[in-house]
């Protein structure tokens, strides 16, 4: 397939040169501000990539950031833009907080996968939601996915602000802490957890049911012209449902990781904007598994690193978002609004 | 493999080894050791004139006080995975003495001192400890309960409004002994509360704000991350404001400034670097009150009467030498349940638990 072996390949050196280009820009603006920026940069390098911590806490970002890319990579295999990320991330951990809070004396090996499913069915279905809007025609996925990013979020602020909350915490708004048998287990002392098995099986179902299954034809012709496609006997409707809850599922679980892994417990403050930082990096990416690893492992680096500038450079926080906003900026510029 | 593909191989290949000589040429040269390295962690940022900023200028002046001790400060950090990452980055670059410098801080900070037992954590207002981890934080109701009076005073319609981030105890508890404060002074004193669900939003803040004015509110108070937003907006609309978390607030209210409470953390940091530095440091959990030098009334503005300054500075003294308690029976909450008979009173050890407001306060407590 010279055709697909052509198309990873400018993808490849696109995806360089943009990243390039936002990194010389952000030099530029270092220099400007009297800061070394080889210096700046090679210190983002040795603390995220020169040690074997370094790039344990890198791990540890992906894991969230390949499903929230995921749960955007997958609906635009057929033209749909889910930026609901960061609301089914939200609702994925509620759910999950659910059932880690209430089923405390359940033994570990079937607390886990219960959470995990409650997690994946909490994004899928606040996915869905949106999907079956778009089927009726009542809303455009991409503005009712955006809206319902703020009632998820108000969602998990009334539960933990209200029934949820932590009657031994001097009333600050969290969840009771998970017991130990609902937190996902870390591996090699680190805190990579089982979230990374869940990140590595969704995309390699995802490059295997696109490439080698008649579902990822059916939603290549989706893609290609939805009318030829509907009059071919493909039920265009029952794919924005399914990619959509599958999509939205896959933000759950980065919920869920988010909440069981990482923090133990639901509170406000569960996800720095993953969801939307997913959704750069699919469209980065432009919604390939490789180019999402790429993508999630180069960001993941620019915000673990970020706080390396802060340390050792004086450089304000508002530095490294100067760089994020850089990277958006000249992605957009060149994919011209492509979604894909 | 073709031509054209060799030499997009050799051009990667040049490129990459110019890089590599930059990267050479920019490699770090090793810094002169300090004896001390402090980290701190900023949930917001240092210039917000308000909580994040009270902590930054406290490790300065711990800097100024003692010239071998090296910050490290980061800002900006969202509570949950990135803290701990950044503790533990700061560790790796030697910090000894860690300041988680928020709330929500907390567990990530426990478990990071778990992981490095050598190192000292001492974490604002916590309500765990770790032989490693000791908690610092001033009682602070007392100290609303003398703005209360100032304000009581000062107010032309007997209304005060409060802009809160969330109902937790002890921003009930402030509010509660603010309330009590003002009646003790102003019987006919009412005081509205609004909670913002946050502690740093700016637009929500500016909107509770001019609400608040628009029922008649005339002095404004506040207890979110940053006070600007509220006390600027106050000052435009010529109502009096009431300054929490750090002193230099008043600049931005110079016309209607009545008070504020400060924390002023500097001497305290002092006193932590030095007990790492001698090995004297213990765990444990530190509460100042108005007698500790951590805990500042600002001076006051020009609206306040000096009537008022004077009781202000009497009921003080009387809360130092344990003559005075901000929550004095009998005490009813704003739903008409008793919660303080007559004869005792609320301690400020049990103000974790306090989820009402006092009657005269409008809001929901929960």
């Amino acid at each position: 397939m010279a055709f697909f072996r052509n198309r990873r390949m400018a993808g490849l050196i696109r995806f360089v040169g943009l990243f390039a280009l936002a990194l010389m820009i952000f030099a530029a603006v270092l220099l400007v501000f009297g800061k070394n920026p080889i210096r700046a940069y090679w210190d983002i390098f040795s603390a995220t990539l020169g040690s074997s911590y370094g790039i344990s806490e890198v791990l540890v970002r992906m894991i969230p950031l390949i499903l929230t890319a995921l749960a955007v990579a997958l609906p635009s295999r057929i033209w749909l833009i889910n930026v609901g990320g960061e609301g089914q991330l939200f609702i994925g951990a509620l759910f999950a907080t659910w059932g880690a809070v209430n089923f405390t004396n359940l033994p570990a090996w079937l607390l886990l996968p219960s959470i995990g499913i409650l997690g994946f069915l909490g994004g899928g279905l606040w996915g869905a939601i949106s999907g079956f809007m778009r089927v009726r025609g009542w809303a455009s996925e991409t503005i009712s996915t955006l809206l319902m990013n703020y009632v998820a979020i108000l969602l998990v602020n009334f539960f933990v602000f209200g029934p949820w909350k932590d009657p031994e915490s001097a009333n600050y708004p969290q969840s009771a802490p998970f017991p130990d048998a609902a937190i996902l287990p870390s591996f090699f002392g680190t805190r990579i957890h089982l979230g990374a098995v869940l990140a590595i099986v969704g995309l390699i179902l995802f490059y295997f049911v696109l490439s080698r299954t008649r579902w990822g034809l059916e939603m290549r012709a989706i893609g290609v012209n939805q009318e030829a496609a509907r009059r071919n006997g493909i039920s265009t409707s029952r794919y924005i449902i399914l990619l959509m809850l599958i999509g939205g599922g896959m933000a759950g679980l980065a919920g869920m990781g988010e909440v069981s892994a990482i923090h133990g417990q639901l509170r406000p403050s569960l996800s720095p904007g993953l969801g939307y930082t997913g959704f750069l990096i699919s469209w980065m990416a432009g919604g390939h598994p490789i180019g999402i690893v790429a993508a999630a492992f180069l960001l993941s680096v620019i915000t673990s690193g970020g706080d390396i500038l802060q340390m050792t450079h004086r450089i304000p926080a508002a530095g490294v978002h100067i760089l994020m906003a850089l990277i958006l900026f000249v992605v957009l510029a060149r994919r011209g609004g492509k979604p894909r | 493999m073709n031509g054209k593909k060799m030499n997009h191989t050799v051009k990667l290949l040049s490129v990459l080894a110019c890089l590599a000589l930059i990267l050479a040429w920019g490699l770090p040269e090793a810094t002169a050791q300090a004896k001390l390295k402090v980290g701190i962690i900023h949930i917001g940022s240092i210039n917000d004139a308000g909580y994040n900023q009270a902590h930054s200028e406290g490790v300065q002046i711990m800097k100024k006080n003692l010239p071998n001790v090296e910050v490290i400060q980061v800002e900006n950090v969202p509570e949950g995975a990135d803290a701990e990452r950044v503790m533990e980055n700061m560790i790796k670059q030697g910090a000894q003495l860690i300041i988680p410098a928020s709330f929500g801080y907390l567990d990530p900070a426990l478990r990071v001192a778990k992981k490095y037992p050598d190192v000292k954590f001492v974490h604002p207002g916590g309500y765990k400890l770790a032989p490693n981890l000791g908690t610092y934080w001033a009682s602070t109701p007392d100290a609303f309960y003398l703005m209360g009076i100032a304000a009581g005073k000062t107010t032309k319609t007997n209304k005060a409004g409060y802009v809160v981030a969330l109902p937790i105890s002890f921003f009930l508890a402030n509010i509660n002994a603010f309330h009590l404060g003002a009646r003790s002074v102003n019987p006919k004193m009412e005081t509205r509360v609004v909670f913002m669900g946050t502690f740093l939003d700016a637009p929500k803040e500016a909107t509770a704000t001019n609400a608040l004015l628009d029922q008649g509110v005339d002095v404004l108070g506040v207890i979110v991350d940053s006070p600007i937003t509220v006390v600027q907006a106050a000052e435009k609309r010529g109502a009096y404001s009431v300054g929490y978390h750090y002193l230099g607030v008043q600049k931005f209210a110079p016309k209607g400034w009545v008070s504020g409470i400060a924390f002023t953390w500097g001497e305290l940091y002092t006193r932590f670097a030095k007990q790492v530095m001698d090995n004297t440091w213990k765990s444990e959990a530190l509460l100042g009150n108005l007698a500790s030098d951590f805990l500042t009334v600002a001076p006051f503005g020009p609206a306040v009467p000096p009537d008022a300054i004077k009781l202000v500075n009497e009921t003080k003294q009387e809360f130092i030498n344990g003559k005075k308690n901000a929550y004095q029976g009998p005490i009813k909450d704003n739903k008409g349940v008793e919660r303080v008979k007559a004869g005792e009173f609320w301690p400020l050890t049990n103000i974790g638990r306090m989820d009402w407001l006092v009657e005269g306060v409008i809001g929901q407590p929960k």
